[in-house]
Order: structure tokens, then sequence, then C-alpha cells
């Protein structure tokens, strides 16, 4: 076993760690925020990790090219919709707030 | 390789352990977020599935449910824009 294959099958195992731990915090963190934290450190570092063990392992331009597409497409629409799902429950919790100081008065 | 296909049935198992989420919710939100990781854990299970296999088939089939779930993702967040935490 090469360098290469070991640097390849250790990239796999810590990809595959990080989505289980990402499904464990899904799973049993208590609010949204932090279960958001959760799923964007799978998509980011999870898919990327397996992505570039099965490169390493693989090793051909066939196999190089939808890898490195499926990592940079994964990664880029987690962090969008990622975002997109904080900035709509943050701006909806503060206009909750304002409701609620506005009635209150 | 034995390895390989252990950690296959691991990422289908990350897969399967976010759909609690997806039927309880609470929220819209929380729903969107379990569509979009059991999409992550799927692209991620079908790139293993391709090295074990020795299939370069299954990576374009990878990058195809990638797409698929970015604008899904995206989608419901847009459609439900005020309404998620309801």
């Amino acid at each position: 076993m090469t360098l290469l294959e070991l640097f390849g099958y250790a990239c796999l195992c810590g990809g595959a760690a990080f989505l289980l731990l990402a499904a464990l915090g899904l799973w049993r963190f208590s609010d949204l925020y932090a279960r958001l934290h959760a799923l964007t450190k799978a998509d980011t570092a999870g898919v990327a990790l397996v992505a570039l063990g099965a490169g390493c392992l693989d090793g051909r331009l066939v196999a190089i090219i939808p890898l490195g597409l499926t990592a940079i497409l994964v990664a880029v629409s987690g962090a969008t919709t990622g975002h997109l799902i904080a900035s709509a429950a943050l701006g909806e919790d503060e206009g909750e707030d304002e409701n609620e100081e506005a009635a209150q008065p | 390789m034995i390895l390989l296909e252990t950690l296959a049935c691991l990422t289908l198992f990350a897969a399967i352990a976010a759909l609690p989420r997806l039927f309880k919710g609470p929220t819209p939100a929380d729903r969107i977020m379990a569509l979009q990781f059991c999409g992550t854990a799927i692209v991620a299970t079908l790139i293993i599935l391709g090295l074990a296999e020795a299939a370069p088939a299954l990576y374009n089939l990878a990058l195809v449910f990638a797409c698929l779930a970015a604008t899904a993702g995206v989608a419901f967040v847009a459609l439900r824009r005020g309404k998620l935490r309801s």
C-alpha cells in the first residue's frame, strides 16, 4: 500500500466520520441554529474529504473531474442553502420580537 | 475491499438517521435541513460505492444527485420565505 492510498483511505474515513457526526448532531441538537451548524460542516468538509479520498484512490482523469465538480457543487450549494435558511429564520425571529414588543406596551 | 463497503454502509446509515428529523420537524426549516443532509450523505455513499465497485458511472450519478439536492434546497427556502418558523 503506497502513501497516496493510505492518505486516500484516511480521507475517506474522515469524511464518513464527519457525515455520521453530522447525522448525530442533526438528530440530537436542540436548536435550529445548532443543527444548521452540524449540517454545513457535513456539506463542505464531509463530501470534500470523501471526494478527495476517492480521487486519490482512483487516480484517473475520468474519475477526478466528476469528483471535483461534485465536491465544489455540494460545498457551494450547502453554503448557499445554509446562509438562506439562517438569514430567513433569523429575520423571522427578529420580526417576531418586534411584533411582541409592539404588542406589549 | 471490505473497508469501502463498510464506509458506504455507514454513510447510507447517516442518510437514514436524518429521516426522523425530516418527518418530525418541528419547523419547516428543520425539514429542509434534513432533506439537504440526505442529499449530501447519498452523494458520499454513491462516491464510495463507485470506488468500491470500480464503476466510474456512479461518480456521474453522484454529480446529478448533487445538482438535484442543490436545486431542491434553494427552491424550498425561496418558496417558503417568511414561513420557515410556522
